[in-house]
């Protein structure tokens, strides 16, 4: 345990640095949610004048939570991108040789995942604070939130792992990226379920990330719903890909 | 003979046939002294560039999808606008149509001048230098792929438009001049590609660049109608912003006909864009050219 503990810090050490001392990986990560928040918080504030459009904190808050959530993805996100450089420079294998407890590594780089993510996470909530965002939930409604965003993060960076170990190559990088971003924007990111029409409603009722952004905005509002079923959604989502992303190490190992 | 056309396909591959071309022009072999002109090596790195830009398949798709996904997703997702009191039409696609054309002429500006780095970094450039090759032809040459994969696109679009129910209030003649205007776009951002590649030297800086155009893209017209933004800074801010022309252009002839503003707008700042990234990267040129 207490190898495995050494090489979650050393792999997280090293992940959490090279994001805070490179700019060029950094910036990325901290700008896009911003622009979404402004894109769809600014731009689209009109939409919050549809009938049976009722969300109290306002459009501002109803976006943040897509933001913050998808901030979350991505930041599990753009580690796989790190795990697949790491592949093409030959530094990972280095690192299968030293290692003493493999599995420390994919915990390692999920510990500098969430890492990033504070960071990012930081940043778009004082911006929506400034551009004057209304929060009626209480604190531990607000734990609650950050515990959704942390689990959407945990379950972002093992599917990102996962995929970066079996692929080991930075060409991964849009089969890490497309299939969380599709899944992201077919939840109701801009008005809620019920005025969603078409395919987009029978997709969104079904994608599990639906319920996690209910539950995340009913947080925000103070008025909690569905947040059990995102908890254990998320919960199954990041065991199946724990399972995923140790498979995937293992493929990595076998190819040396 | 067939050993020298061999050797000289081989040659296009890695540039040095180009170099052969652009100096002595394609019938060099017959006429070895004979000065290839503007055109013909305008026309020799088009046909380098147009084989690279089809042989890279891979990254053509991605950038070609990606802007048919947002246009699938959000064209469903943001159909409760329509329901907002004076919005142009009742069907979100027709307004949001658009959107994919200047997306995906973003890409090829990134796909434009990731190439033309790309032959900054492996010194093609500077082999070219030793060659009496003209600047303009190089400029105009290399932005050849980025023309035909700017037409692909643009004919994509416009057949998933037609396909998922976009309907042109100017007719034929509308989606006709809607394929021009936005080729015309891709041009003028493929142009805007290179000379960042001019500027900047290599691929990564270019792709940098890449999130700057897309803040571009959101801080416009693109979901909703300037006069229908809620926020007065946001409203402002897409009205100075010229790809709100672009995209109310192209919009302008599915939704409304023939609107000579909204289309003098949009040729006009296209023309703008086009002109001054052109002036601009041959100066660039010039500088990367230079013959010691």
């Amino acid at each position: 345990m207490r190898r495995f503990g050494a090489v979650t810090r050393a792999v997280a050490w090293r992940s959490i640095h090279n994001t805070v001392v490179s700019p060029a990986i950094l910036v990325p990560s901290i700008v896009f949610p911003l622009f979404f928040l402004i894109a769809f918080a600014g731009g689209l504030s009109r939409i919050s004048d549809l009938p049976n459009f009722h969300y109290r904190p306002g459009y501002t808050a109803f976006q943040f939570v897509f933001v913050f959530l998808q901030s979350a993805a991505f930041g599990g996100v753009f580690t796989g991108f790190a795990v697949a450089r790491d592949f093409d420079s030959g530094f990972a294998r280095r690192l299968l040789l030293s290692a003493p407890r493999r599995s420390g590594i994919i915990a390692g780089y999920a510990v500098g995942a969430l890492g990033r993510w504070l960071i990012t996470g930081t940043v778009v909530t004082v911006a929506a604070l400034i551009a004057g965002m209304n929060v009626d939930g209480d604190g531990v409604q607000l734990v609650g939130l950050l515990g959704l965003g942390i689990a959407m993060n945990l379950a972002a960076a093992l599917w990102a792992c996962g995929v970066a170990m079996f692929l080991r190559t930075e060409q991964a990088g849009a089969l890490i990226q497309m299939p969380v971003f599709v899944l992201l924007f077919l939840a109701p990111v801009y008005v809620p379920l019920s005025l969603l029409t078409g395919w987009i409603h029978d997709i969104a009722n079904i994608n599990p990330v639906t319920a996690v952004l209910e539950a995340g905005r009913g947080l925000l509002a103070g008025t909690p719903v569905k947040v059990a079923v995102a908890f254990v959604g998320l919960a199954i989502a990041a065991s199946l890909l724990t399972v995923f992303a140790r498979r995937g190490l293992a493929s990595a190992e076998r190819a040396g | 003979m067939r050993r020298l056309s061999r050797r000289r396909r081989r040659a296009v591959e890695d540039g040095g046939g180009v170099a052969a071309e652009v100096s002595f022009g394609p019938a060099a072999a017959a006429a070895p002294h004979a000065a290839a002109s503007v055109t013909q090596q305008t026309i020799a790195l088009a046909k380098r560039a147009i084989k690279r830009t089809v042989r890279q398949r891979a990254l053509m798709i991605f950038p070609m999808i990606f802007p048919l996904i947002l246009f699938a997703i959000n064209g469903s997702a943001l159909s409760a606008a329509t329901r907002i009191p004076r919005f142009p039409t009742h069907n979100y696609r027709d307004f949001l149509i658009a959107m994919p054309f200047v997306q995906g002429a973003m890409f090829v500006s990134i796909s434009a001048g990731v190439d033309l780095a790309r032959d900054i970094e492996t010194g093609f450039l500077n082999r070219l230098a030793l060659t009496p090759l003209r600047p303009e032809a190089l400029l105009i040459g290399q932005l050849g792929g980025a023309l035909v994969l700017g037409v692909l696109q643009a004919i994509v679009y416009l057949l998933v438009g037609l396909a998922t129910g976009v309907t042109f209030a100017s007719g034929v003649g509308g989606a006709l001049v809607l394929l021009v205007l936005s080729i015309a776009i891709a041009f003028a951002f493929a142009s805007l590609g290179g000379l960042l590649a001019l500027r900047f030297g290599t691929g990564e800086a270019v792709q940098g660049i890449f999130p700057l155009l897309f803040v571009t893209l959101f801080l416009s017209s693109s979901s909703l109608p300037r006069n229908l933004i809620k926020a007065t800074w946001f409203r402002e801010v897409a009205t100075y912003n010229p790809v709100s022309y672009l995209l109310e252009g192209l919009r302008s002839l599915v939704i409304t006909g023939w609107n000579a503003q909204a289309l003098e707008l949009g040729f006009g700042f296209t023309l703008a864009l086009l002109v001054i990234a052109l002036a601009l990267s041959r100066a660039a040129m010039n500088t990367r050219l230079a013959r010691k």
